[in-house]
């Protein structure tokens, strides 16, 4: 590589910094106005390789919704609480605004009960979640939806702690 | 009393770590046992060879199952009044004196091909009479499981019904990396612990072993392609096929009595559902059809329903379906979740995993009353499955320490607990009896 292409790649790099401070705002009112803003950014002509690299360095920010990447549940259930509900609109809101990016859903339950019931019950999560994001403007093919069930536990315990930690959906983004 | 067969264990445990490099993968503990064991002697057996050690201590073996199945106190050589290994040597009175009812002696000798001949007799002290008494034929890599092959006839003899000891369990192990990663591992042994084996290693988790009836092979859930996915192995070859690789859940396997079909749980119509795969033409058909989580197939004795886990009614509970389809009956109803069905051996009863103001027990669910026993008594007990002859069921149970195995007898006179050496073990599934 020479040394030329190596300072080119640096200058472009030092832009792309600059215009993810403005992302940061962005995604503020992107949390705000949902759906409006996904279409302005939409309508921006990106070419792909420019909007993924813009796209990590907001997904990148601390500071953004978009840092937050799991939802946790109750017992046995599948339903998205209110604390949760910011941080699946801004991860739709993005998904939404960068139409080829495609994250995986991973679903967990706790240990207690059967495997198999718990395997179905990661899924059910994980679909609740692609289900939210679908009706906030993400298309249904940006999704991949897997299950560890209680297989994968994000805390190695045994008490209520650990189980409500690993009661989750995780959003991954490749 | 049972202090001293742990104190016995734990010395073989010692010989064995010393002389035989771990032959065993789990020390088999009783917790309880029945209030009243059967009494039996098994004699030293007699060796063709006096030069040499036989290969197999045979005595040992029969003594350690008997005693294990919490059913039997076998008395210690020391306490013996003679040794004999045939039966005009038998001196009745000695015995009758200390109380013993039931003498096992036999031979073992090798011959010309240098494999093994076993013979026993059991013999009824008080009657002076021989209840049973055969020759086997036998290998050098073969004696161990002569040697639960006789266990399980003496258990037949004095109980009533076939012993499990000649059969083998699988079981999933969960040991850490050398970078705190998980190593997962399906492993086969013999019912004792013995000869583990493992059939497939692996960092993506591995779950839901499932023997086929022939005991053969062995259908599985293994993650190793980043979702889960359904295969069927070879357990001498170790070859393997994938059964089930599609979009959502692949899980569940449940055998068919015949072992041609496989019922299996995948989503990949939308939500989990139940689904029967033909093994020859590796053709599906649909099963259920409902907007609840529908898991957890298992097949009954006479290969007509299908029992299994649904959430339709709110939460989960037993279901049971015929195998062409048809409207799904519930048939759980005690406590607000049952999980996880087991049919046992003569599909009377249905083991559950019944969850009740947050324990999660092992219980057994009678068919025609609708009745739930609960058997065990910890916290957290799930993946009940029977042995062949139906008295035990092994399961895994979580403590503070993670997942271990232990058992229960149906009637709840005998609890064992089954130790691993090092790491978690759990998703135990019992073998099949094998046809020799």
């Amino acid at each position: 590589m020479s040394i030329r292409v190596l300072f080119f790649l640096l200058l472009s790099l030092t832009f792309y910094g600059c215009s993810s401070t403005e992302e940061v705002q962005d995604d503020a009112s992107v949390v705000d106005q949902g759906r409006t803003m996904g279409e302005e950014t939409d309508s921006q002509a990106y070419g792909a390789g420019e909007a993924d690299r813009q796209g990590m360095s907001a997904l990148d920010d601390p500071n953004s919704p978009l840092a937050k990447r799991i939802i946790y549940f109750e017992y046995d259930s599948s339903e998205i609480l209110p604390e949760y509900r910011a941080t699946v609109e801004a991860h739709a809101a993005y998904l939404a605004a960068n139409q080829s990016v495609v994250i995986t859903l991973e679903g967990h339950a706790d240990e207690r009960g059967s495997r198999e019931y718990n395997l179905a019950l990661g899924e059910r999560r994980a679909e609740s979640v692609s289900r939210q994001m679908s009706l906030l403007g993400a298309s249904g093919s940006q999704f991949r939806v897997v299950s560890y069930g209680e297989e994968r536990p994000a805390v190695d315990g045994h008490d209520d702690y650990a189980w409500s930690q690993n009661r989750r959906v995780e959003i991954i983004y490749r | 009393m049972f202090k001293k067969y742990i104190y016995t264990l734990f010395l073989i445990f010692i010989f064995t770590l010393f002389f035989s490099k771990l032959a065993y993968a789990i020390e088999i503990i009783i917790d309880k046992g029945v209030e009243k064991p059967i009494p039996v002697a098994i004699v030293p057996f007699g060796w063709s060879q006096a030069a040499n050690l036989p290969p197999v201590d045979i005595a040992q073996v029969i003594s350690n199952d008997l005693i294990r199945s919490g059913r039997f106190s076998a008395m210690e050589e020391k306490d013996m009044p003679q040794r004999p290994t045939d039966f005009d040597g038998v001196n009745f009175r000695d015995w009758r004196l200390l109380g013993m009812e039931n003498l096992l002696i036999g031979n073992l000798a090798q011959n010309n091909q240098g494999d093994y001949d076993v013979e026993f007799r059991l013999i009824d002290v008080y009657k002076e009479k021989q209840i049973a008494g055969f020759r086997i034929p036998s290998t050098q890599v073969q004696l161990r499981r002569t040697a639960h092959e006789i266990s399980d006839i003496i258990y037949e003899k004095l109980i009533g019904i076939r012993g499990a000891f000649a059969t083998r369990i699988v079981y999933v192990t969960v040991n850490k990396n050398p970078d705190g990663t998980k190593r997962f591992a399906l492993q086969v042994s013999d019912a004792d612990g013995y000869n583990p084996q493992i059939l497939l290693e692996s960092n993506e988790p591995i779950m839901s072993p499932a023997w086929s009836p022939d005991g053969r092979s062995l259908a599985y859930v293994s993650f190793e392609e980043k979702n889960s996915a359904v295969y069927i192995q070879d357990i001498q070859s170790g070859a393997r096929q994938k059964v089930a690789s599609n979009r959502g859940i692949n899980s569940a396997p449940g055998w068919s009595p015949d072992g041609s079909r496989l019922a299996l749980t995948l989503s990949k119509d939308g939500n989990p559902e139940i689904y029967i795969f033909h093994i020859a033409s590796r053709t599906l058909s649909r099963i259920t059809e409902n907007a609840a989580i529908d898991t957890e197939p298992v097949w009954s004795g006479d290969g007509k329903m299908l029992a299994f886990t649904s959430d339709r009614g709110g939460n989960p509970q037993i279901y049971e379906v015929p195998v062409e389809g048809g409207q799904p009956r519930r048939i759980s109803f005690n406590g607000t979740y049952n999980a996880g069905p087991e049919y046992s051996p003569d599909s009377k009863t249905i083991a559950v995993i019944n969850g009740d103001r947050g324990a999660y027990r092992i219980g057994l669910l009678n068919r025609a009353t609708g009745q739930v026993t609960i058997l065990t008594g910890s916290r957290q007990d799930e993946s009940p499955s029977f042995a062949p002859n139906g008295h035990m069921i092994i399961y895994t149970t979580t403590g503070a320490r993670g997942n271990a195995l232990a058992a229960i007898s149906v009637d709840g006179s005998v609890h064992q607990r089954l130790a691993l050496q090092d790491g978690e073990v759990r998703e135990p599934a019992w073998g099949p009896f094998m046809n020799r």
